[in-house]
């Protein structure tokens, strides 16, 4: 049962890197600590070669020139830890959380879909430079040898049964992570690699070291078994960038959102999974303008003003450029009111759409592409102005709401009974078109002269009008409980103008229209027009 | 020379023999596919709308632009197609669509302020695609207005609609695409109908003010300016259809329902 230990070198650097790949090109320095005590915790290969050392306090380390400093960001490292995780879940689902910058995995039947072993080592590489990392990969028959060839060797190993303790032997005893008390013991007896600990004695060793001696002996041999601690998968996906100078404009903006996308989409598609929604969470830079008392406002801690928008999307998505048009779009409508300093994006995953299209069914718009263009239409129209409409369980006249347009994808059902629309088909065959209506919103108010109670002339929007047929009134009227009640009385009429003229916003000569009396707003109105 | 002509010819037909049949026989370039506007009259004396191509329904008020409007809108929609309602003046009335039978959750509407917004709206889903038929309705726009938008946006649509299954219609008062439409239809009215409720008598008067009469329908009269489908076909230039009103049997039950509460 082979086993791969993925091992991430400089994790700490690397969860910066990752968020900025742009600092590989330069030497790059993690500072910690609370201020004004920064001191450098890690530094990569260039800081190394420019004199920068660990334990440096931050102030001689801004000395050297061409070194970027970086804070500690601890919910970076753990956004970046689950990225790792996603790695080992994307082609084994049995992985053991080892440690921050350490993952097992168990090889077991993976033979057969990735190939030998190498092949395997070749495609974990690959996966870990696609989300960001630069890592190294061992094989081996037993955890624990291939959590130390991880750590010890670079680039992909595989150690053949029967020969971990060959490969392990040119090792430093160090990767075994002894104790400092034990290092320095075995430095003092010049055991300086795995080979010359596997050849010490084991009784005379367990006497001078005890137990963790036996271990190191075992370690140092490859001989050490134990059972994989598998990891619950889990389903968070996230990923966050704190800002050192606050972002004001959304095309800086929009870069680092697209950076963002690009790593959680990365990291879902490792996973075979898209975002159902998309929530992204900005942190902005506190404002002073509203400050009472200047002295209080710089003496007490504000919590930082916090900007969330959440978006649903129809089918999930991976395509990190459509997603990052859809955020752009949005944003572009609510904008956030102050410069942004922390910015979180998290994905709600679920499992990719599987359409399988109905020979017999027309073809509909895709709905990633339509979600775009409706979000580009609410640009343009406004929020709830686009959508399917519905009508409401109501009597009210003309009463309706906007739903969301999702595009169905069910087979229309057969009826094979004697239906509405077969009913309404038969209709028409006489060659007659159900009338129609359209409506005037808002309602146009208008002026009636009655004549025995009957509309005889009408002037609304500057036209005068006679009505030469009446039908009415009919009255409607409900939802007295509520604070809208409605009670109208409806009229169809046909009305001559006598202004012939040039239509205006479409009253033309004759025509049939509705109008109604409003009982509560005691005044006439005109509804719409027949067409 | 003539002879010489039909070597030449003989051996270019033979040696493209393989490929191309008759290769001097003139084709009409484009076959143009037409489905059902809903109603049947209007199927078949125009053919039905075109695919792939504008369709211009044209006329005043109370014509049945929009009665036309909907029956085709009913018509994909009950063919399982999605639709697209750009409405330039939020005149669409739901309860009116429901009634002639269109499936609302396969369409989306676009309620829009002015002709600018309509055309800008439209612009992205013809781009967008995979919509069975997209209609704009300009029946609320001042004619001035509308003759105000340049050929080349008509020529745009119906480039970005050519060679697809969708169906482009325009609603307008007065005719302006033209020549960039495959199908213009005018419409106007000619007479309408008056009853009075069963209840009272079912003779038809012609001098309602009666109380309790309802409009039954009206008349209305459609020439086909331009048709592709039908070039040369002008016996049908002109007929007569009508608009009904879907009146139930007890007229207060109307639109679901006009109780006093």
């Amino acid at each position: 049962m082979p086993f791969a230990s993925i091992f991430v070198p400089n994790f700490l650097l690397q969860a910066v890197v990752r968020a900025e790949p742009a600092l590989r090109e330069r030497g790059l320095a993690l500072i910690d600590g609370s201020p004004p005590l920064w001191k450098v915790v890690a530094i990569d290969e260039m800081a190394a070669q420019m004199g920068i050392e660990i334990g440096m306090t931050k102030t001689d380390a801004q000395q050297f020139p061409g070194v970027e400093i970086r804070s500690r960001f601890p919910a970076q490292e753990k956004i970046a830890h689950a990225a790792l995780l996603d790695v080992g879940w994307s082609i084994s689902p049995r992985i053991e959380d080892t440690a921050q910058d350490t993952i097992v995995l168990d090889l077991s039947g993976l033979t057969s879909l990735f190939g030998t072993e190498k092949d395997i080592g070749a495609h974990l590489i690959k996966r870990l430079t696609a989300c960001g990392f630069c890592g190294n990969v061992a094989i081996a028959r037993n955890i624990a040898t291939a959590l130390i060839a991880a750590r010890g060797f670079a680039g992909i190993t595989v150690i053949s049964p029967g020969q971990e303790s060959h490969c392990l032997s040119g090792l430093a005893v160090s990767v075994l992570s002894p104790s400092d008390e034990t290092a320095e013991i075995l430095n003092r007896w010049g055991v300086t690699t795995c080979a010359d600990l596997a050849r010490l004695p084991i009784l005379d060793l367990s006497e001078r070291l005890g137990q963790e001696g036996v271990r190191l002996h075992a370690q140092a041999r490859g001989a050490i078994t134990r059972e994989l601690v598998i990891a619950e998968p889990t389903y968070s996906f996230e990923e966050t960038m704190e800002l050192d100078d606050a972002v004001e404009e959304l095309e800086p903006l929009s870069f680092l959102l697209g950076r963002l996308l690009d790593q959680l989409c990365e990291r879902l598609t490792a996973r075979s999974l898209g975002a159902a929604a998309i929530c992204v969470r900005f942190q902005l830079q506190p404002s002073f303008e509203n400050a009472v008392n200047i002295q209080e406002a710089f003496q007490t801690e504000k919590q930082p003003a916090q900007y969330e928008k959440q978006m649903q999307l129809p089918v999930p998505m991976r395509d990190s450029k459509m997603l990052l048009k859809l955020l752009r779009l949005r944003l572009q409508r609510n904008p956030p009111n102050a410069p942004i300093q922390k910015i979180t994006l998290t994905a709600d995953a679920a499992r990719p759409r599987i359409t399988q299209r109905n020979l017999f069914l027309p073809s509909f718009p895709d709905p990633e592409k339509l979600e775009l263009t409706i979000a580009r239409i609410v640009n343009v129209v406004g929020e709830g102005n686009v959508g399917s409409p519905s009508l409401t369980d109501t009597h009210r006249p003309g009463d309706f709401q906007m739903l969301r347009f999702l595009i169905s994808r069910e087979a229309p059902k057969i009826d094979r009974g004697c239906s509405r629309a077969r009913h309404r088909t038969d209709e028409r065959a006489d060659g007659t078109i159900p009338a129609s209506f359209r409506v005037f919103r808002p309602a146009i108010p208008a002026k009636l002269d009655l004549h025995t109670g009957f509309p005889a002339r009408v002037t609304f929007h500057g036209l005068r009008g006679k009505v030469s047929a009446a039908s009415g009134p009919w009255r409607t009227s409900g939802d007295w409980w509520r604070e809208d009640p409605w009670q109208q009385d409806e009229w169809d009429l046909e009305i001559h103008f006598q202004d012939a003229g040039e239509p205006f916003n479409g009253f033309s000569n004759p025509g049939i229209y509705r109008f109604y009396y409003d009982s509560l707003r005691r005044g006439w109105f005109v509804r719409g027009v027949y067409d | 020379m003539s002879s010489k002509t039909s070597a030449l010819r003989l051996q270019v037909e033979s040696s493209l023999a393989a490929r191309v049949a008759s290769p001097f026989q003139f084709r009409d370039r484009r076959i143009v596919e037409t489905v059902p506007t809903g109603v049947p009259l209007i199927d078949l004396r125009v053919g039905g709308f075109p695919r792939g191509s504008l369709t211009e329904i044209y006329g005043p008020t109370c014509s049945g632009r929009t009665s036309l409007l909907l029956s085709a809108l009913a018509s994909r929609t009950a063919a399982s197609e999605v639709c697209a309602l750009v409405d330039a003046h939020d005149a669409f009335d739901p309860h009116s669509a429901k009634a002639a039978g269109v499936k609302l959750e396969q369409l989306l509407w676009v309620r829009c302020r002015n002709v600018d917004q309509a055309l800008r709206v439209t612009d992205l889903l013809v781009q967008d695609g995979g919509f069975g038929l997209i209609a704009l309705d300009l029946g609320n726009a001042l004619p001035h207005m509308v003759r105000c938008v340049p050929m080349q946006v008509w020529f745009r649509f119906r480039r970005a609609v050519e060679h697809t299954p969708t169906i482009f219609l325009v609603l307008e008062q007065e005719t302006t695409i033209q020549t960039c439409a495959s199908l213009i239809l005018k419409l106007h009215t000619q007479k309408t109908r008056w009853s009075v409720t069963a209840a009272e008598s079912t003779r038809e008067i012609s001098r309602p003010h009666s109380p309790g009469c309802l409009l039954r329908g009206w008349k209305i009269r459609a020439e086909m300016i331009r048709s592709q489908a039908k070039r040369g076909d002008r016996s049908d230039a002109g007929f007569e259809a009508e608009i009904t009103r879907n009146i139930k049997h007890n007229p207060a039950d109307e639109q679901g329902g006009r109780r006093q509460r």
